[in-house]
């Protein structure tokens, strides 16, 4: 009796991941049908304007532009974290000693493990004071910034996840090539990276998603105006700055902008969770079973 | 690479001939090819390596940042003051506390709820398609954005259910944000006792719940303690699900109860960093030290914990 009644109890442990699911999807749902019984599903993918705190008769509720701002900032944060991420896999995976792979991995871990509001200081303090001196065009708040701290933010992911994949090439392989004369750059990089591409590919659409849903250091470098722009020296707002913007004012249930909050929010949530979803099935569909 | 062939290899090589065979050319004579082939052999280690500086650089040029900006604010008179309008007379004192508060509380309902989890999944559950559905459900939520936690704790905890603004729906919050972390790592933790010890208990005619309570539990628990306290340090350093569920950052009292309002110092930073005047910026930077502190030190315990445990297992 009594183990049964524990079976019971560790499987509602288990079963209350699914009920969160389902408890995002319901809470987002709700607010977003709303949403679209007033704003036309066309509308809110084809209006090039995001103008929610406006006068009802000049509000404009058009995604593009906070889509935009969330992408301008992932993809440069991409461009220096995929190269970057994946140059530190190899070599902390091919060319550096235990001791030294022992000093270094830590570091990265503490680079992961410090909070994004952190990084946000340190956009506003560090990052963009240094852009503004080198590109004098660059504004007090751009998503220059932002993409470079969020950048930075992200190198543990793809360097972490990228370097169990190489780890996990058999060493075999490495020894057929330098048996053929093979020098290590020549191993590295023409047996060891394709080996391992399914997992490096993997860890870049989950940095990728992570950089979509990072949240206060974008909000507080990127600023806060809806421009759609692909100028990473302007101001920009992403769909979760912009989540942040509407909750920090006093929004009350009901009106419209609420409303978009969700809509919003529901974006991100599917973008992200496609990404995670593409990234576990590249992960599992491609591998190399060595065995 | 095991790690004695990596003892081998010793660390950057700039120089020396590339391991461990000679490239083919140079037993035929072309020279200039060979050379060309080492030379982009060691430029292409000398890029890595640079790669790898990337994420130390800005490391260092990171916490040095906020050192020679928060130093200066640093003191007992910030620890035991409330926030305020005067820079010289702000303080720390309610998010500290909030902060705390809220960990405690956050461990105190995340901790069960994902060990049990990982019991089922690892333990009780039958291989079936309802067990790998939670399990492909729990890997996804751990990719789900902090922020849209965030909605979810206000539209439930504070809206429906009624709790407000208060430490228990912050909890109730981050507690979700960070269950599919913890329960990974304790699956993970469960996974690496060997099989051996569950049959000889079962062997002896104990029953499942004998065999994981006084078996199995206390092998996986360094492990299961080490990720959760590294989820937990996470819930410490987040901003945004907080901003959502409407905790505020200017508060002149500390909790007393799990139904009070409440502020943390990540909140306090926020709100600090997006003022103007240069002396806050300061008073966000001595936060961030604080802040910092507390992180490093969770991650110091944890590694202690673990420790002891094998020491004693």
């Amino acid at each position: 009796m009594k183990e049964r009644v524990i079976g019971w109890l560790l499987f509602l442990c288990a079963a209350l991941s699914t009920m969160v699911t389902v408890g995002i999807v319901l809470v987002l749902l709700r607010e977003t049908v709303a949403f679209f019984g007033e704003v036309s599903l066309a509308e809110f993918l084809t209006d090039p304007r995001w103008t929610p705190n406006f006068a009802a008769d000049q509000q404009h509720f058009g995604i593009s532009p906070l889509l935009a701002g969330s992408l301008l900032v992932a993809l440069g944060a991409a461009a220096i974290a995929l190269p970057v991420g994946l140059l530190t896999a190899i070599f902390l995976s091919e060319y550096a000693a235990d001791r030294l792979r022992q000093v270094l991995k830590p570091i990265l871990e503490i680079l992961a493990g410090i909070p994004t509001v952190v990084y946000g200081y340190f956009a506003l303090t560090f990052v963009t004071p240094f852009l503004r001196s080198v590109i004098p065009i660059t504004q007090v708040y751009n998503a220059a910034s932002a993409a470079i701290v969020v950048g930075v933010m992200i190198i543990p992911t793809v360097a972490s996840l990228s370097e169990d994949a190489l780890s996990a090439v058999p060493q075999m392989l490495r020894e057929g090539a330098y048996g053929l004369g093979a020098t290590r750059f020549e191993v590295s990089t023409r047996v060891v990276v394709p080996a391992a591409l399914s997992g490096i590919l993997a860890s870049f659409i989950l940095a990728i998603s992570r950089a979509i849903g990072e949240t206060m250091a974008v909000t507080i470098a990127a600023g806060g105006l809806a421009n759609l722009t692909a100028n990473p020296f302007e101001p920009v707002l992403t769909m979760t700055a912009f989540i942040v913007q509407v909750s920090l004012g006093d929004t009350p249930p009901g009106t419209m902008v609420y409303r978009s909050l969700f809509a919003v929010g529901m974006s991100l949530f599917l973008i992200t969770l496609v990404m995670n979803v593409v990234s576990q099935w590249v992960l599992s569909r491609y591998r190399e079973a060595y065995e | 690479m095991s790690g004695e062939e990596r003892g081998l290899v010793e660390v950057v090589g700039a120089g020396r001939p590339p391991p461990p065979h000679e490239p083919l050319g140079s037993r035929y004579g072309d020279a200039g090819r060979d050379r060309r082939r080492r030379v982009t052999g060691t430029v292409f280690m000398v890029v890595c390596a640079a790669a790898t500086l990337v994420g130390v650089v800005a490391l260092v040029a990171l916490l040095s940042d906020v050192i020679a900006d928060g130093l200066g604010a640093l003191d007992v008179q910030f620890l035991t003051s409330f926030a305020s309008r005067y820079p010289e007379r702000a303080g720390i004192k309610a998010a500290l506390w909030g902060s705390i508060w809220l960990l405690l509380l956050t461990a105190a309902i995340a901790f069960p709820i994902g060990v049990g989890a990982a019991l089922y999944l690892e333990e009780y559950a039958a291989r079936n398609w309802v067990t790998r559905a939670i399990q492909t459900n729990i890997a996804n939520l751990a990719g789900v954005p902090s922020i849209v936690y965030g909605i979810l704790g206000l539209a439930v905890f504070v809206r429906a259910l009624g709790f407000e603004r208060s430490l228990l729906s912050g909890a109730l919050t981050l507690s979700l944000l960070i269950l599919p972390v913890i329960i990974m790592a304790a699956q993970e933790a469960l996974r690496a006792v060997p099989s051996s010890i569950r049959e000889a208990a079962y062997g002896l005619g104990a029953t499942r719940w004998q065999v994981v309570w006084s078996q199995v539990l206390p092998l996986a628990m360094p492990g299961i303690l080490t990720g959760t306290i590294l989820a937990l340090s996470r819930a410490v350093g987040e901003t945004a699900p907080l901003i959502m569920i409407g905790a505020v950052s200017f508060l002149a009292f500390t909790p007393t109860s799990i139904l009070d309002q409440f502020t943390v110092l990540p909140l306090q930073i926020y709100s600090w960093v997006t003022r103007p005047q240069d002396e806050f910026r300061g008073l966000a930077a001595a936060g961030i030290i604080v802040l910092l502190i507390i992180l490093m030190s969770m991650n110091a315990v944890a590694i202690i914990l673990r420790n002891r445990y094998r020491a004693r297992h």
